[in-house]
């Protein structure tokens, strides 16, 4: 039996596992898809928000300033690139006072350096901004990350620290058992562990129902996105917003952590899970981008993609023990600003469950990991003495993204393993670059299957019956 | 009386060609040159093409081809035969991969080098 | 490490360079090939139709390319291959990058032939959701033709590119069922000969004017969703048809792939996507000459052969005599034409020169109007259509005293 099973392995859960792992604990993570970051942690904006907009007093607001200050460390930890860009949100003629309002609710939550910039100081900082744009609030602690690398580093950390890892593992009973609970999969496979996290994200309704919890609701909401060629890369700096409404940040325009730029996203209520993009979004994403910058390179689009954010009819994030079931912590309902409090929240769950359990601290915890692309930052001198050990380092696979063998040998090697097509390119950027996989697709599809000894039908996009061949070997 | 109708691709005008069946000679209009007229005829009395594919090598796929047009009817049952090839020794380009696949005299020949591997 | 020519590239493009810098008396060439085999994306070319230009047979893209590849082994040419030129400079510095390590190589003529890539579908914005099953039809034809296996069992391919034509045969005579291949604009942009051959053969639907406006299935593709467009390219609300279908091609144009030469600073032109060249194919970097698909997309390789021997020969003449005293002039695109290439043609040439350009609608009796040098000349064409590059040559007197040419296709006045 483990002392702690998470359940989802978006960026909160693989934070709550990373956390938990401080702690002497025995950690599992359950996730239902074939990869971790499978959800909202891989189609997002990749905003780590200042902290500006959460109301006051919400456990947003508190998570959100929480997880800024936290990220710089983590990420260093982690080897997960992050840039403090600062972020604008612009006010057009007649919006002064909605500016002021939101400038005083940062201040109230403890947002440091916030500051109101003119027409000119604005210009100065994007030259690109659009003309309707007379000043903006300037948040110099806003910064970008890659969310599903931030993802995929922190459940890496917890299992290279012993966390376990049971992906396809989708949950769909638990029943009590002696000292703790036993989750039953739809594959079969169970589960047994002293205390649950439930980080299901748009699943964490029904994971409280199995535990009888139905203390809260999950609305979906849509949000589809245009990525922009790298070459687009110098055309915005900051992360710019418009004045937020009702309906949220709206559409956002923002540089990558990889270098790209990203624009989007809408929001669309939804019934059922569905991350199909809309022609109406294009539309919806170009008329309001424009409203932040002129002449954006549209016909620089590399691909479009939609997230689903789970939200909970509490509109703040659940972050408890259940009340109608011992032995569930719920982490739910984690909407924006999730991805920026999910270090917080991670840390805040596990010190919840540590004290719970009794648990001491785990002494031998090792809180670094190799930097993601540690190989593409090296000098070319450096480089060489890694092709002299491993000449597969020297064998570019990816032409547009100059992804070599070894990288990708490496993350089918390195916690937690890539076991798909989807998997290699979250875990490399190859064949996310302007080709979109056109040229090093089958490429990376003969070194899945050696690796895994698979047959040709068997290998896939993104696991499940996503089988990249349906026509069988001539 | 049939009556076809098709884009001569002989040269880059592209006639639309027509062409009527019966009796006798088939009657070609709409052609421009006497090229189009016998393009025309073989496509209606007995169209041919040069079938390319592949065939199995030991570790790799090697590029074979017809070695001159065969009946553009006997394209699937072809493909049917050159699906049960299996090569195993090194081949330049023109050696014979399974003589008469057409029951008509034109061999399959390799159409690249294998070097067996 | 210091060479009189390196080629970036071991395609045909590459291959007809060296060769011609070779016979003009280069001994010290370097070819640098990013895959393990010459012969560029021939190799997964099966089809026949090559060559008949040049050779006046009608050849497959591997035998094409062993013509090249034999007389290049025949010179004893040197072709680095499973290497990757990562960076490029207008000083003519060349780094690579293989198994044994990064070096950087001092050439003193470079001649740029790294060919193109297919527009991916992800600048189309395609409404719908994103499963397996989606190939450009160049990856779906290395899926077929060099590991021999089959992406799909039923197919709709989307734009009526040459590769996305031939795929539809290939895969056809492999057993898979092609619904139909949709082309957005109201004329394909494959070679006449492959619509008949590819498509027509088989009966397999051209849909003119017609697009995807959506993709569905969760996990692998489960059908598409086909509407008519307007003249402006917008689909047309009631049209829509549901295609049932595991597959589809997206044979949707070539971008030459100038990722080295933008680093390295040098122009490209917005049509082209290529460098900016002069006759002998030297881009504005002194020393740096390009040919093939990486200077504009060709649909005969027989003529990326012979664009690259004027480039390989042209390396040679600037290596043996420095950089000509060129007197260059611009040459235009006029009514009708999208592009013309060279760009710049040097007036002072003594030699006959040769412009390649394309049209940008089909023209029936066309005729093609040379203005700017010694009086206006024109040229009768039976037919030009968009999809077939045309050509014409000038004489040295004509543009000798020329201070600029320009280059239009006009409808022949009945």
């Amino acid at each position: 039996m483990y002392d702690v099973a998470v359940i989802g392995a978006g960026v909160v859960g693989a934070f709550c596992a990373r956390e938990l792992k401080k702690y002497d604990l025995d950690v599992v993570v359950a996730e239902s898809a074939d990869d971790v970051a499978a959800g909202a942690s891989r189609a997002n904006s990749g905003i780590v928000h200042a902290g500006f907009d959460a109301p006051a007093g919400s456990l947003k607001a508190k998570f959100n300033l929480e997880g800024n200050r936290l990220m710089e460390e983590v990420c260093r930890e982690l080897g997960v690139k992050f840039y403090r860009n600062g972020s604008l949100v612009l006010a057009g003629k007649g919006q002064e006072e909605q500016l002021r309002a939101l400038f005083e609710r940062g201040i109230q939550n403890g947002v440091t350096g916030l500051r109101i910039v003119g027409r000119e100081e604005l210009a100065a900082m994007e030259p690109n901004v659009a003309e309707g744009a007379q000043s903006a609030l300037y948040a110099p602690t806003g910064g970008i990350v890659c969310p599903y690398g931030l993802t995929i580093a922190a459940m890496g950390n917890a299992m290279d620290n012993g966390a376990a890892l049971e992906c396809g593992f989708k949950a769909v009973s638990a029943e009590r058992c002696k000292g703790g609970w036993t989750l039953h999969a739809a594959s079969g496979k169970t589960l047994s562990a002293r205390i649950v996290i439930n980080c299901a994200g748009y699943g964490s309704e029904q994971v409280a129902a199995l535990f009888g919890d139905s203390s809260f609701r999950i609305g979906a909401r849509k949000g589809e996105y245009m990525l922009l060629d790298r070459s687009c890369g110098g055309f915005v700096r900051h992360t710019m917003f418009s004045l937020p409404t009702a309906a949220g940040k709206g559409v956002l325009l923002t540089p990558t952590a990889d270098g790209n730029v990203l624009v989007g996203p809408t929001s669309v209520e939804q019934a059922e899970y569905d991350t199909s993009v809309r022609r109406e979004g294009f539309d919806d994403i170009r008329a309001k981008a424009c409203l932040l910058m002129k002449d954006i390179p549209f016909s620089q689009t590399i691909t479009s993609f939609a997230g689903v954010r789970a939200y909970s009819d509490r509109h703040d994030f659940i972050v408890e023990w259940s009340a109608a079931c011992e032995g569930l912590f719920h982490v739910a309902g984690i909407e924006s600003p999730g991805l920026t409090s999910a270090p917080a929240l991670g840390a805040y769950a596990a010190k919840q469950v540590a004290e719970k359990l009794g648990a001491g601290k785990n002494s031998t915890f090792d809180p670094v990991r190799r930097p993601q692309h540690w190989f593409r930052s090296l000098t070319d001198e450096e480089k060489n003495e890694v092709i002299a050990r491993r000449p597969e380092y020297g064998k570019i696979v990816c032409r547009c993204e100059e992804v070599t063998l070894g990288e990708i040998v490496d993350a089918m090697r390195t916690n937690p393993p890539a076991r798909t097509l989807d998997g290699i390119k979250l875990r490399t950027r190859a064949g996310m670059g302007r080709c979109q996989s056109g040229f090093c697709q089958p490429g990376v599809f003969d070194i899945l299957r050696s690796e895994y000894g698979l047959q040709a039908d068997e290998v896939t996009k993104n696991g499940g019956k996503s089988f990249v061949i349906a026509g069988g070997e001539l | 009386m049939e009556k076809k109708s098709f884009v001569c691709i002989e040269c880059p005008r592209g006639c639309l060609l027509t062409v009527e069946e019966g009796e006798g000679a088939p009657r070609v209009s709409g052609n421009f040159c006497p090229r189009g007229k016998a393009y025309a005829e073989a496509e209606v009395t007995c169209p041919r093409r040069v079938l390319t594919a592949t065939v199995r090598g030991k570790t790799q796929r090697v590029p074979v081809k017809t070695r001159g047009e065969i009946r553009r009817d006997l394209l699937f049952s072809v493909m049917e035969k050159v699906h049960a090839v299996r090569v195993d020794g090194p081949l330049k380009i023109g050696d014979v991969v399974l003589a008469d696949v057409d029951g008509e005299g034109t061999d399959l020949v390799a159409a690249a080098n294998y070097d067996g591997e | 490490m210091k060479r009189d020519l390196v080629i970036i590239g071991g395609g045909p493009a590459g291959l007809a360079a060296a060769i011609a810098a070779y016979d003009k008396g280069v001994r010290d060439i370097l070819v640098v090939e990013r895959e393990s085999r010459p012969g560029g994306i021939l190799k997964q070319c099966i089809h026949n139709g090559f060559g008949l230009t040049r050779f006046k047979e009608s050849m497959t893209g591997p035998e094409y390319a062993q013509r090249f590849i034999d007389e290049a082994e025949k010179r004893k040419i040197e072709i680095l291959t499973d290497t990757f030129v990562t960076r490029l400079t207008d000083k003519k510095e060349v780094t690579c990058m293989n198994e044994r390590g990064i070096f950087t190589i001092q050439a003193r003529a470079v001649i740029l032939a790294m060919g193109c890539r297919e527009r991916s579908k992800g600048a189309l914005n395609i409404a719908g959701t994103r499963p397996a099953g989606l190939f450009s039809a160049g990856t779906a034809q290395k899926y077929v033709n060099l590991y021999g296996m089959l992406p799909g069992k039923r197919v709709v391919i989307l734009g009526s590119g040459d590769i996305g034509l031939i795929m539809a045969r290939r895969m056809t005579l492999e057993g898979a069922k092609v619904l139909c291949v949709c082309e957005i604009r109201p004329h394909s942009s494959g070679l006449r000969r492959n619509i008949a051959q590819c498509l027509d053969d088989f009966g397999i639907p051209l849909y003119l004017q017609h697009t995807i406006v959506e993709i569905r299935g969760k996990e692998r593709v489960e059908g598409v969703v086909v509407a008519a467009v307007d003249k402006d390219k917008r689909p047309i609300a009631g049209t829509e048809k549901v295609f049932e279908c595991d597959t589809v091609l997206f044979s949707v144009g070539l971008i030459p792939e100038n990722e080295l030469t933008k680093g390295a600073g040098i122009p490209l032109d917005g049509r082209t996507k290529g460098c900016t060249v002069d006759g002998d194919r030297e881009t504005q970097a002194e020393g740096i000459f390009a040919c093939g698909n990486v200077l504009h997309v060709h649909d005969l390789v027989d003529f990326v052969s012979e664009e690259a021997e004027i480039a390989g020969s042209a390396a040679a003449e600037y290596l043996f005599g420095g950089e000509r005293q060129k007197r260059l002039i611009p040459v235009q695109a006029g009514q009708n034409v999208s592009y013309v290439l060279p760009q710049r043609l040097d007036a002072a040439s003594e030699s006959p020169q040769k412009l390649y350009f394309r049209v940008t609608g089909a023209i029936k009796n066309a005729v093609v109007r040379v203005e700017g040098g010694d009086g206006v000349r024109e040229w009768k064409k039976i037919a030009v259509a968009p999809g077939e590059m045309e050509h014409i040559t000038l004489p040295p007197a004509y543009f000798r005293e020329a201070e600029g040419l320009c280059v239009s296709v006009l409808a022949q006045e009945a």
